[in-house]
This record gives C-alpha cells, structure tokens and sequence, in this order.
C-alpha cells in the first residue's frame, strides 16, 4: 500500500503560476485527475514522478520526496504524455532494459510477465517503430509495471487510443486498483472517465476544483444550467408558450432568436418539440451553446 | 557492460547520425595518404594535415557528434524519461554514457590520426597522436555531455567552442589557449613525440591538469545537472 501525498504544493513559472496551492492524499485504487488542457495536470504529475521541483510545498510517496530522490522509482512507474520510445528496440528489449535497470532478479521472467499483461507477447519482436499508437502506447505501460511499482502514473495514456482499446486499457488499471495498486492518470475528456467507479481529483487554472467520488462529480455536471440558442418561425410567441414549461429558468429575446436557460438538459430537450408542435411554430434551429470543457469545468469550479 | 551503455550504444549507432563519423576521418586518411603518394615532403603537408585538419576539425567535431549523440538526442525526444524513472544513480548514468562517447570518438579518431601520423613521420609519433586523441575525446566527451544537460542547443555551442574559441580566438588571444583542449591534446602529443610538426602553446602541466579538470569537472557538473532534471510541462 503506497500513499502519494500533496502537501500545499505550488509550482510557479516566473510570472506565471501552473500550479496553485494544491493539497491531495492518493490512495490505493484508481483516481483520474481531470481538468481542461493547460490547467496543470502535467505539472502535478511531473511533480510527483521527480521531475520537476515543487516551487512551494511537499510530493511524497510514503513520506520520502519525489524530487532529487531516485531511489522511489522502485516503487513508482511513469507513463508520460510524450511517446518518445528507443524505437530501435524490440517491444521485448526495451522492457527487458527497463527490468534491468530496476535490477530485478529475474528480467526476463518480469519482462514476459508485464508483456503478457497488457497483450504485447504477439508483437513482442517487432521494432518499436513499426507500432501503432495504441502499441507503443501499451508496450510503454508494460516497461512502467515491469517493476510492479506499487505507484503508477500515466499522463493522458488514452489519447490516441481506439475505443476498444481505450476499454482494455481501463480494465487494466481497473484490475491492477483492485490488486492494491496506486494508480492516477490524467485526462481532459470527461467521457473518457465514464466507466470510472473510483474517485476523481478536478483541477482548473491549477486548483484543485473538486475532489471526490466521480458519480458525485457526475451529477453537478449534469444538473447544471445548459443554454440554447434557438430560431423558429415566431420566436416570441415561442418563448411565451417555453416560460410555462418547468425545465425552463430563463429566456432571453435577441435579433437572432432566442437564447433559452434550462436546468435539466433531458426535459427541456423532451418538451421542446412538444410545445413547437403544439402552438404550430416550426423550429429552424437548437444549438447547446456551452458544451464546451471549460464551461463543464468553471460550472464545476462555482460548485 | 551496463543496460544503459547498452541503449546508449544501440542508439548511436542506430540512428542515420553514425553515418556523419565517416567521412571526416577518411578525408584525413586520404589526404595523408595522397601527400605521401605523391612524395610530398611531410614538412609540408605534417601540420597541415595533423593538426590542421586532425587535431582542430576531426577530433573535436566527431567527439561532438557522438557526445551531444550519447544524451543531447534522447534529451531531445523526450527518451531520456524512460532511463531516468529508474532507481539508478545518476553517476553511473552519466558514467556509462561518458564511457560510450569517449570510447566511441576516441576510437574513431584516434585511428586515422595514428594512420596519419605515421605517414608524416614515425610509428611513435603515431602513438603519441593516440594518446593525445584519447585524452582529448574523454575531455571533449566530457564537455559536450555537460553542454546536452545545460542547453536545449549543444550542437551549436559546441561548435561554437570549436570554431570561435579554439579556432579563432585560441589563434589571436594567447589567454584562451588555457581554456582550449585542443592545446592540451598539442601539448602532450609533441611531449611524448617531439616533432616540427606540433607547437604545443601551453605547458605540459598545464595540458595534463585542465585536460583532467575538464573531464573530472564536467562529469560532476553532469552528474549533478541529471539530479534536477526538469521536464518542463506540455500543454498541448
């Protein structure tokens, strides 16, 4: 059982702060760190993986600190957004490196194993180069669990991945939390958590936004206001008929049609059509205007 | 020998860039060999070839090739991570990798200089071009190596301390000459060998000191460079 653990971290860049204040105790299991791009989740776990100083604040990994302190890669893996491998090596090679340079007693044994647990044993005497994303991609969490860190860190791992993919490599990490793993990875696309049962750390413009079990998180993001842009063919006598209908907390009359403020997304968009119909207006146009990630994100950040 | 000679190795000589070792040292072989086809009298053609050629261009340009190649490269990529979230010390990383570029510019310049060198004069002239290459590869690699972990840019700052430091101003400004690993390699080469051929401008101490300094100095820099390596953060 391994705890890393954020102790009022802050890592500034001259002028410009990445990361603020950040407190945060990592568990055995599975935790996403989410948060839009540039909101200083390659930061964090630069931090924790050493590679980068704190600027403020304390990264431990059961008490020891990350940064100046090689020894805690026995028990820490890293899988980093950047896909840089020795492409020169064979899948098995680079892995059989990677166990050698952890000085375990067995590397070819470890390295069959950590081959065998993420299905690279088929391609294990292809070159590096010759991969897919998706390939490398496994091939490079292999080399991170060859070691069996009871830590392991991966920064975007399913960027890049097909959906089938995206689906192993879940269960992956799935099965390597229930063994008792400690295990983050970061990602910026909220859907790509979705199968994720366990807990999920949010950071927007570096702070920690929102802590806590996903499904918790889920429900604030689905229970926030959305807004329309809507255009039909009388779009006061519209509005009129909207303003009655429950889902609905605000309309407003512009030149180009309206723009409509609904607290549930399912009923709004249910009853739409049934009031259109109903008072004979033809719609002509429904857009979500704030879908966007940050919006999703600075909703969750006012929460 | 230890898995990271052995990727650095693979590496080096895996990547099109090994291609860029040839044909420096031909040209020198080449060239001594056609002044001594044609019984050009070694008075001549010695200095220029040597030192000239030899000492000032082949030695230190393929010991930049190959020591910016050992860590600058995987630097660059971003592979560099792989070697470093390992529970290594980072002496023996550096260790291992100053070991493979000092091996590898030492061996590739040191055989045509011993061609040439015997060409121009005798088989212990050429042996004293060995010595003075090797030494010089294993301060050059030394160098070369701090300069991958000091800037994004070691290739253009080697060659600048190449060409600028050693080459212009080593030949006008006599106060750089102590600073210059060309010299040294000059220096102990014509005190094992005393030639007309070679001008060391510095004292044979001065040569055997710096050349250690450099390469004592350098690796420690390294060594302590590699501890805070910093990975700066990629927003995409």
């Amino acid at each position: 059982m391994s705890t890393v653990e954020l102790q009022n971290v802050s890592r500034w860049y001259g002028n410009v702060v990445a990361v603020n204040d950040i407190s945060m105790t990592l568990q055995p299991g599975v935790t996403g760190l989410l948060g839009p791009n540039g909101a200083g989740k390659t930061t964090v776990l630069h931090m924790m993986a050493g590679f980068l100083a704190p600027s403020k604040g304390t990264v431990t990994i059961d008490g020891s600190p990350t940064w100046r302190n090689p020894g805690i890669y026995r028990e820490l893996g890293l899988v980093a957004e950047r896909e840089a491998v020795h492409g020169f090596l064979t899948a098995y090679e680079f892995v059989l490196a990677c166990a050698k340079m952890q000085k375990l007693p067995d590397p070819a044994a470890a390295t069959r194993r950590a081959l065998e647990l993420v299905e690279m044993t088929p391609a294990q005497d292809r070159r590096i180069d010759t991969f897919s994303k998706g390939m490398r991609q496994r091939t490079r969490v292999a080399a991170s669990l060859v070691h069996e860190p009871r830590v392991l860190l991966l920064d975007e791992p399913f960027n890049g991945m097909d959906p089938r993919q995206r689906m192993h490599m879940m269960e992956l990490l799935h099965r390597l939390g229930d063994q008792g793993h400690t295990i983050l990875f970061s990602s910026h696309i909220l859907e790509e958590v979705e199968q994720l049962s366990g807990l999920v750390q949010v950071i927007v413009a570096g702070r920690l936004a929102a802590s806590g079990d996903y499904r918790r998180i889920r429900r604030l993001m689905t229970n926030r206001p959305h807004v329309f842009a809507v255009q039909s063919s009388d779009d006061r006598k519209l509005a009129v008929a909207l303003i009655g209908e429950k889902s609905v907390s605000g309309i407003e009359i512009e030149a180009t049609g309206l723009t409509v403020r609904a607290s549930d997304y399912g009923s709004f968009t249910r009853a739409l059509p049934r009031i259109a119909l109903g008072e004979g207006i033809r719609l002509r146009k429904l857009l979500p205007s704030d879908e966007s990630l940050e919006s999703v994100f600075s909703y969750l950040l006012e929460a | 020998m230890s898995t990271v000679a052995y990727i650095t190795a693979r590496g080096l000589f895996g990547r099109r860039r090994v291609l860029l070792l040839l044909p420096l040292p031909l040209l020198l072989v080449g060239l001594a060999l056609i002044c001594r086809a044609y019984d050009v009298d070694p008075d001549q053609w010695g200095q220029a070839v040597v030192v000239g050629l030899g000492l000032a261009v082949v030695l230190p340009v393929i010991s930049l090739i190959v020591g910016t190649g050992v860590l600058g490269s995987e630097v660059d990529d971003g592979t560099i991570v792989h070697i470093l979230t390992k529970p290594l010390a980072r002496r023996d990383i550096i260790l291992a990798k100053l070991m493979v570029a000092a091996g590898v510019s030492a061996l590739t310049s040191a055989i045509p200089l011993f061609v040439a060198g015997v060409l121009a004069d005798s088989v212990r002239f050429g042996l004293a071009l060995v010595v003075g290459a090797v030494a010089g590869a294993i301060a050059y690699s030394a160098l070369f190596l701090l300069l991958s972990l000091l800037t994004r840019r070691p290739v253009l700052l080697g060659l600048a301390y190449i060409l600028v430091w050693e080459g212009l101003l080593g030949r006008f400004v006599s106060g750089t000459r102590v600073l210059s690993i060309e010299q040294y390699v000059i220096t102990i080469a014509d005190k094992i060998a005393p030639t007309g051929m070679l001008d060391g401008k510095v004292s044979v101490p001065v040569a055997i000191v710096m050349s250690v300094l450099f390469a004592i100095g350098g690796t420690i820099y390294a060594v302590n460079r590699l501890g805070s390596f910093s990975v700066a953060g990629e927003t995409s």
